[in-house]
């Protein structure tokens, strides 16, 4: 059974005709075509298809997407601003925090509600928050050293 | 050439690849999306071992929005197999299944949910036979025959080498230790599970695009198991999400969506699930392991002897080269004047084993580190010390007949121990310390149960296998470099990025060349159609064989330009030099042209600026048979230093700091070259403390993410990287490998660590709570407090291949390469 589901997602509004249990990791990928949300197990056990709703990290695949209607669902393609790149995505670039680069969304995602929510974390607090989010290739050092990078420029663009 | 003489080399620059990944642009296989496109799925056996007496697939095909079902029989009956002697895959099987998840069929549908419920509606019918589950299970039962081929009954391979009198040798030694251990197997677990899209096009042309690490290979073995024209089928490497040996070889999905696409005429994707990639494997052997070692009283090793016996799974996969490396590689690192070694693949009915990052490696270097660790203790030495007295000579030959060049092991040892504090938190840690109240702070807190320990072990790692999977005396690596009027460059590579930095070290050292930054090049890699041929990543063979091609194809571009440039200036083309984008004298700077203009007169002058460049391995291969395993341009060296606590109540180790340094004898980046030692070390403590692909009847016991365990931030330490230097004459601007060795010297680092902390032994890997406190419940009994392997298969090695030993031989300073002019 198919339904219609309209979905905000990066601050547009998409309308899409799906089954009624696709959850929303598919609907983002395969019927808005926003392939920058990966996946890793789908079973909720990776953190890899991470997206914000309502600013909060989810993992799109356990999420349904009739639940995240009237919600405010933000990809790895909505995280810069127009073009210029959230500080997060800066730091990541510039300290090697993406080597094969397929968990980097749902950590970026991840990490951006974190210091959304708390400016200034010590290390572990950012360990904590990104202990759901696995990550083969780098040993988690140059992503928690760029979090911690990032969490510094935008406390000095704050003040 | 200095450090300082370098404009790109030895920056710490981004990846090239590194904007788009962080916005999500990049693409993987799974990200295709091509218009008609169908879904599919294949069916595997749900046991471990048996006959397929019949497949009937007509209820699958009756399914609305099956396109196409395939089976065995619809493929040309070839096997194959990613190494020429063991050819032994069909990729779908047709009488016999030899593990739970061997394909059988596939559908292809307009969606995968259809061609998921179309394959639960085929029905196989099977004939059971026993199933093999274990070295030990394969050998009891030779009537049982998992393959029929091989070096006896469920035996794959069997060898045996000797370098020199090694009984002799052991005889005169000090002290003699004999040990066993065991390495359980695991996986690699890539983030991205493997997917490839295939298009067979109606002129008869097929492409795949195919998150692999070897296009070359797939697309020889497309060639073969397809029965089409290698000239006629187009492999595309899509960036890969993660490799560390996984996507290595050939796979059956691979094939079969190339073949569903010519059924079809419509595109074909195969997604495999995590379930599915647990399966598919080709991870890293379990590894039984008996080693003999003589010794001095002040530490040098008289002699060595070592047997292993691998658990092969179902498959040959990379297994006779997995084999000899278990052997081959623990000589280049320390002096060893005499050496034997035995070694055999047994076949069992489990998931094959083949390349996981050190390949074949570890499990040596854990049995000789960990002895080493004892030796040291029995003789009264420190463990450093030991180790730093025995370091191998540069540029001289193993006893197995390797050529070793640069060794910066020595500093790497210096390094750890001076980070870490080694002397002092060795004999203020410890059990014997504990023992003396020595690590207990004074006051009326009740003591904690938690004892810290410091443990120590080295590695060396090859730089590239010096022979092709196929014997050949074609170029290992090729690129050719192009450049136009509008002055941009274009680099084209067989090479794959699985996100260690191929495209960017390819960008960076054409930048060197030519005097421009990386981003004006543009790289396009991994394209069987477009590219020189690249053998693939694995072997950490890319920086050092890329990187050479790609100098030498800059040089003979700029040689060209130069020449060009020079008639211009009227001055000599060996005045010139290229930098900032420009091209000029030094001396006189002011009237150098920009890059641009000065493409714009070679093209004048030589007509198209394109131009080859080729690298192939000096031949250095050992004359004798199995002399092919192992040869290497060069060796990396890496030294590690653990600093960990164990839990005497819970038996769980909380790592503290790991300190490794690499002899990567150039770092080309410095920040790429760090993130393969943190991503090496973060792996090796997986290994080490939880990872472990087991099996029960035939079933994986943990084929999701959740179940096999791996380290998240949270059990990650702190992780100390210090690079060394050694420019090396066979690597581009010195570098050698830096992707793999790191791995090595974790593992035991921790389990003598843990021996420090507890004066207990773990003999095998992973070294999990509960074998903790079996080991210190034998301590509290007065018995040894030991827990590892308890027996070994009874099992006879080949006669040996009996070479003089050609330890300490001088080597060659540089080795004569083919292509070099």
């Amino acid at each position: 059974m198919k339904v219609r589901i309209a979905l905000t997602v990066n601050d547009e509004l998409h309308e899409a005709l799906v089954p009624v249990h696709k959850t929303l990791l598919e609907v983002l990928r395969e019927d808005l075509g926003l392939i920058g949300t990966k996946h890793g197990c789908e079973l909720g056990e990776c953190g890899t298809c991470t997206v914000l709703v309502d600013g909060k990290p989810v993992l799109s695949c356990l999420a349904l997407p009739l639940e995240a209607e009237g919600r405010r669902i933000t990809t790895i393609e909505g995280l810069a601003e127009g073009a210029r790149l959230h500080p997060l995505q800066q730091a990541f670039a510039e300290l090697g925090a993406a080597q094969c680069g397929y968990c980097t969304p749902g950590i970026l995602l991840t990490a951006a509600a974190l210091l959304s929510e708390r400016p200034g974390p010590t290390r572990q607090e950012v360990k904590e928050a990104l202990a759901g989010n696995l990550c083969r290739c780098t040993g988690y050092t140059k992503i928690l050293d760029a979090v911690e990078l990032a969490a510094l420029r935008m406390e000095r663009i704050r003040t | 050439m200095t450090k300082n003489d370098f404009a790109v080399v030895g920056q710490p620059l981004p990846k090239v690849d590194a904007w788009a990944k962080v916005v999500g642009e990049t693409r993987y296989a799974d990200d295709f999306f091509l218009p008609r496109m169908a879904y599919a799925k294949l069916l595997r056996s749900s046991h471990a071992h048996a006959r397929i007496r019949a497949i009937d697939t007509a209820r699958a095909r009756a399914v609305p929005g099956v396109y196409a079902v395939v089976t065995g029989a619809d493929l040309p009956p070839v096997k194959f197999g990613i190494l020429p002697v063991s050819q032994d895959e069909e990729a779908l099987c047709t009488d016999k299944v030899r593990m739970v998840g061997d394909p059988i069929a596939a559908v292809a549908a307009v969606d995968e949910e259809t061609a998921e419920q179309a394959c639960r509606l085929i029905d196989v019918t099977y004939e059971a036979q026993p199933a093999l589950m274990s070295i030990f299970d394969s050998l009891a039962h030779p009537e049982v025959r998992i393959h029929e081929y091989g070096d006896g009954p469920n035996v794959h391979k069997n060898v045996a080498l000797q370098f020199g009198d090694v009984d002799g040798a052991l005889a005169g030694a000090d002290l003699v230790r004999e040990d066993v251990f065991f390495f359980e197997g695991n996986t690699h677990l890539p983030m991205e599970q493997h997917a490839a899209v295939a298009q067979w096009a109606s002129d008869g042309k097929l492409t795949l695009w195919s998150s692999t690490q070897t296009p070359h290979y797939v697309h020889r073995v497309l060639a073969k198991a397809l029965d089409t024209p290698a000239a006629h089928i187009r492999v595309i490497a899509t960036p890969v999400g993660g490799g560390f040996g996984g996507k290595t070889d050939p796979f059956s999905h691979e094939i079969v969506a190339c073949q569903l696409s010519k059924l079809t005429g419509r595109p074909v994707k195969i997604a495999l699930t995590r379930e599915e990639v647990f399966y598919t494997h080709r991870g890293r052997h379990p590894v039984l392991m008996w080693i003999k070692t003589g010794f001095t009283r002040r530490g040098d090793i008289t002699g060595c002897h070592l047997r292993t016996w691998l658990d092969g799974g179902a498959y040959g996969s990379y297994g006779v080269a997995s084999t000899f490396y278990t052997g081959v590689i623990n000589p280049v690192t320390y002096k060893i004047p005499v050496y034997k070694f035995e070694g055999a693949r047994i076949f069992t009915n489990k998931p094959p084993c083949g390349p996981k990052r050190g390949h074949g490696t570890p499990q040596p270097r854990f049995a000789l580190e960990c002895q080493l660790d004892k030796a040291a203790e029995q003789l009264g030495l420190d463990p450093a010390d030991l180790r730093r007295r025995i370091v191998a000579e540069p540029f001289t030959k193993t006893a197995n007949h390797l050529t070793v060049t640069t060794i910066g092991l020595g500093e790497c040892i210096d390094k750890v121990v001076e980070a870490s504090d080694w002397r002092a938190k060795r004999s203020r840690y410890g059990v014997t310390a504990a023992a003396q109240g020595g690590s207990r702070e004074e006051g009326s807190e009740p003591p904690s149960p938690k004892r810290p320990g410091i443990g120590i072990a080295c590695s060396a790692y090859m730089t590239g296998a010096g022979t092709a999977i196929y014997w050949n005396d074609m170029p290992h690596s090729g690129v050719i470099v192009r450049a136009d009027r509008s002055g941009g460059v274009a680099i084209l590579c067989g090479a794959t990025d699985i996100g260690q930095g191929s495209d960017s070290v390819l960008a960076y050292l054409t930048a060197e060349v030519l005097g421009l930054e990386p981003v004006d090049v543009q790289v396009f890699p991994a394209d069987t159609s477009l590219t020189p041929v690249d053998l693939g990543s694995y072997s950490s063979r890319v920086t050092l064989m890329c990187g050479m091609a790609t100098i030498q194809a800059a040089g003979r571009l700029r040689d060209a330009i130069f020449k060009a440039v020079a008639r211009k200036l009227e001055v000599d083309p060996a005045a010139l030099v290229a930098r900032e984008r420009k091209i000029g004298v030094s001396a006189d700077w002011d009237k150098a042209v920009s890059f641009a203009r000065a493409v714009e007169l070679g093209e004048a002058m030589h007509g198209v600026l394109a131009f080859p460049g080729s690298y192939a391995p000096p031949k250095r291969a050992g004359k004798y048979k199995g002399g092919g395993v192992g040869p290497s341009p060069c060796y990396s060296y890496s030294a590690c230093v653990v600093e960990l606590t164990v839990d005497e109540e819970t038996g769980v180790v909380d790592l503290r700091d790991v300190w490794v340094a690499h002899d990567v004898g150039r770092a080309l980046n410095p920040l790429l070259a760090e993130g393969q030692v943190e991503g090496s070390i973060y792996m090796g403590i997986g290994e080490a403390l939880m990872e472990e692909q087991v099996f029960r009847k035939g079933l994986h016991k943990q084929p999701s993410m959740l179940e096999y365990k791996s380290p998240t931030t949270l059990e990650t330490p702190e992780i100390h990287t210090i690079l060394v230097e050694t420019d090396d004459p066979e690597g581009p601007f010195g570098a050698k490998e830096v992707g793999q060795g790191p791995l090595l010297p974790v593992i035991p680092a921790i389990a003598n660590a843990i021996h420090h902390a507890l004066g207990i032994r773990i003999d095998e890997v992973p070294i999990t709570p509960d074998k903790i406190l079996k080991a210190l419940e034998l301590k509290r009994r007065g018995k040894p407090a030991r827990v590892g392997p308890e027996r070994l298969p009874l099992f006879t090695f080949k006669k040996p291949v009996v070479v003089e030993s050609a330890f300490g031989q001088p080597a060659d300073t540089i080795g004569v390469r083919p292509f070099q002019s």
